[in-house]
């Protein structure tokens, strides 16, 4: 069976702050939740809209510098928003994706956007950006047992 | 330097640049110089290199950098782990198991299968379905998926399935492990390779759908699509030691314009004899030449449309058949979006050795790492491979306490560097002189670079950082129009 959480991550490790989503990810699936699955990857692609299938609710969690700190949360749907290069897809363009994939409303989704500020290969994450990945984690806790109890 | 490379007198005229170039892999921008007359006097295509991986890489133990380099580029990570692998097989001797050999090629295969699959269906088929100049917020994936859903999913699905083979073979999804220096620390379980069985007669059909598809595309509309940002180049590929395409492995092959071999079979180990980086004053990315013809004449081609020509035949039958196809097409082969076709032939190719490997109980083996007496370690190692969009040289040098002193990457999209800015020059004659400049129109420009499928600077972004913005600026430097697209595909005008 299809574990009913989602909580998909992006980014790149060594890029300084552009490891934000995958290290939230990396500390989210080191608490072994039940009934929460955790995926990475460099980047938002076409296929990732197949890991969609089955789920109860998708977090995506990403860099960004345009959300205030320490993180931006919204509810996202699928969008036509043509996010033109590839390595920028957006999630709300592999929502819609998943749409016309499936012929189907794909599962509630929210999008985390955490602040980051430094990007270059090789650098560390920022210390402000490891501040806001803790406020975000904090957040997410409660999100994650909100999500819990309603599964119940 | 080549006609449109400079302008005579570019203080005079205004300037259109296109930042950043759109569904290509990273960043990069396209700038030209027009008259009051819409005349075009200078095209250039700059591009923002590998910042920093040299210094990313150096004094790093040698036995990490197969993973870690992975991270220069998220779109083609096993291309580069696999270019260090073999640079670091050079630095700790003795010769790969058929496992090993096998089980990364796999892994090689699957990552030409599921890359040429998301260029062509997704990034490509916009352009050639739509048209090149059609409506912008029409041109991209999405629109794709929503008129032609089937197509669409079977882009997704042949991604998803090299994907597969990937995670198989590497280990994980993302950041494998699978391939380190002297082989590979895991081959397939019994089932992975069933599960692998199971689809790749789909994968073929599908690819042989792909191939089928592009000539289509090519016979309904030969004349544009051979005239497009045509250009006659050099080339260079690997080929194996018959002469036949190999991906993984093999010596490097050079022709000239005319299709003259210039060297072949040439030990890559030694590539600085044939090969020579220049520099330009107005771009980061370097501008490689072969040393015989010198700088102004050396530059070259590389990827799936050389790869496809340079070869003498290709070893798997269904692709192999579609090149003699493909090369009997009249002005195909010197195409630029030539490259379409070939890549899927390319596809085709990886699909079909994907399938045979699966069925080579090699790739179930135990005997992962070369074996034998240690000899004296090496200081220096020279990797190259076929990546998705071309040649790919990585090259260390590493100390006595096995630290990385120096390295030196030539990736593929360099290799293409002057290739690309020749290509939008032509466009840019065809299409742009005399006109009004549209999104459309530039579009046209966009559309010669994707041919290359380059990947400019990788695996960085952040939310809300992909605009595109065309800003046209007076000979006295005031900017007299602009216009931008945002992440949602709205164009304005200020």
């Amino acid at each position: 069976m299809t574990t009913p959480t989602l909580v998909f991550g992006w980014g790149n490790p060594s890029r300084g702050d552009d490891a934000l989503g995958p290290l939230f990810v990396e500390r989210i699936e080191a608490l072994n939740l039940p009934g929460v699955e955790c995926l990475t990857d460099f980047q938002l692609q076409v296929e990732h809209a197949l890991d969609l299938q089955g789920r109860s609710r998708v977090l995506f969690v990403d860099a960004s510098l345009d959300a205030p700190a320490p993180f931006r949360i919204e509810v996202i749907g699928p969008a036509n928003d043509a996010s033109f290069t590839t390595h920028a897809m957006s999630p709300q363009a592999v929502l819609q994706v998943y749409c016309d994939l499936n012929d189907e409303e794909p599962p509630p989704s929210w999008l985390l956007a955490i602040r980051g500020e430094r990007f270059e290969l090789g650098e560390e994450l920022s210390a402000s950006a490891a501040q806001n990945l803790d406020a975000a984690l904090a957040w997410v806790r409660a999100w994650l047992a909100r999500a819990e109890q309603e599964a119940r | 330097m080549t006609d449109l490379e400079t302008a005579s007198h570019p203080e005079n005229l205004r300037r259109v640049a296109i930042d950043p170039v759109s569904r290509v892999e990273g960043h990069g921008k396209v700038t030209l110089l027009l008259d009051d007359n819409n005349q075009v006097h200078q095209v250039r295509l700059h591009i923002v290199e590998f910042r920093g991986f040299e210094k990313f890489i150096q004094g790093r133990p040698y036995w990490e950098v197969p993973v870690m380099v992975q991270r220069l580029c998220g779109i083609c990570p096993v291309s580069h782990h696999l270019a260090a692998s073999k640079a670091l097989d050079m630095i700790v001797g003795g010769t790969l198991t058929p496992t090993a050999e096998k089980i990364r090629r796999l892994m090689h295969y699957g990552q030409i299968l599921q890359s040429h699959a998301l260029h062509f269906f997704h990034l490509a088929s916009p352009d050639l379905l739509f048209g090149f100049g059609s409506d912008v917020a029409k041109r991209n994936v999405v629109g794709v998926i929503a008129a032609a859903p089937e197509t669409a999913k079977k882009g997704v699905l042949l991604r998803k399935y090299g994907q597969e083979v990937i995670r198989m073979t590497a280990g994980k999804r993302v950041h494998g492990t699978g391939s380190v220096p002297g082989g590979v620390n895991k081959s397939l379980t019994a089932d992975e390779r069933a599960a692998l069985q199971k689809d790749i007669y789909q994968m073929i059909a599908w690819s042989r759908e792909a191939v089928a598809m592009i000539r289509q595309l090519f016979e309904n509309n030969a004349d544009a699509y051979n005239a497009f940002g045509r250009f006659d180049a050099h080339a260079m590929s690997l080929v194996r030691a018959d002469g036949a395409m190999d991906l993984y492995h093999g010596g490097l092959r050079a022709r000239d314009k005319s299709g003259r071999i210039l060297f072949d079979h040439f030990d890559y180990s030694h590539y600085w004899d044939v090969i020579i980086e220049d520099v330009k004053p107005w771009s980061y990315m370097k501008f490689p030449f072969l040393r015989a013809l010198g700088p102004d004449d050396g530059w070259y081609r590389v990827g799936p449309l050389t790869r496809v020509t340079n070869c003498d035949h290709i070893p798997t039958p269904l692709a192999d058949k579609e090149r003699e196809t493909f090369l009997a097409f009249p002005g195909a082969s010197g195409a630029t979006l030539g490259y379409h076709w070939a890549r899927m032939i390319e596809m085709l190719h990886a699909a079909e050795a994907i399938k045979d490997l699966l069925h080579d109980d090699d790739i179930c083996g135990s005997d992962l790492m070369a074996t034998g007496e240690r000899e004296e370690r090496a200081d220096r190692g020279v990797g190259v491979i076929e990546a998705p969009r071309g040649t790919l040289i990585h090259h260390y040098r590493v100390n006595e306490n096995d630290e990385v002193i120096r390295a030196n990457l030539i990736v593929s999209t360099t290799h293409n560097n002057q290739a690309m800015n020749e290509a939008i020059r032509q466009v840019a004659r065809q299409y742009l002189n005399g006109h009004e400049i549209t999104e459309g129109l530039l579009n046209h420009i966009e559309v010669a670079i994707r041919a290359f499928d380059p990947c400019l600077s990788c695996a960085t972004h952040a939310l809300g950082q992909m605009p595109l913005e065309v800003v046209i600026v007076s000979h006295g430097g005031t900017p007299i129009d602009r216009m931008t697209r945002d992440m949602h595909g709205v164009c304005s005008r200020d």
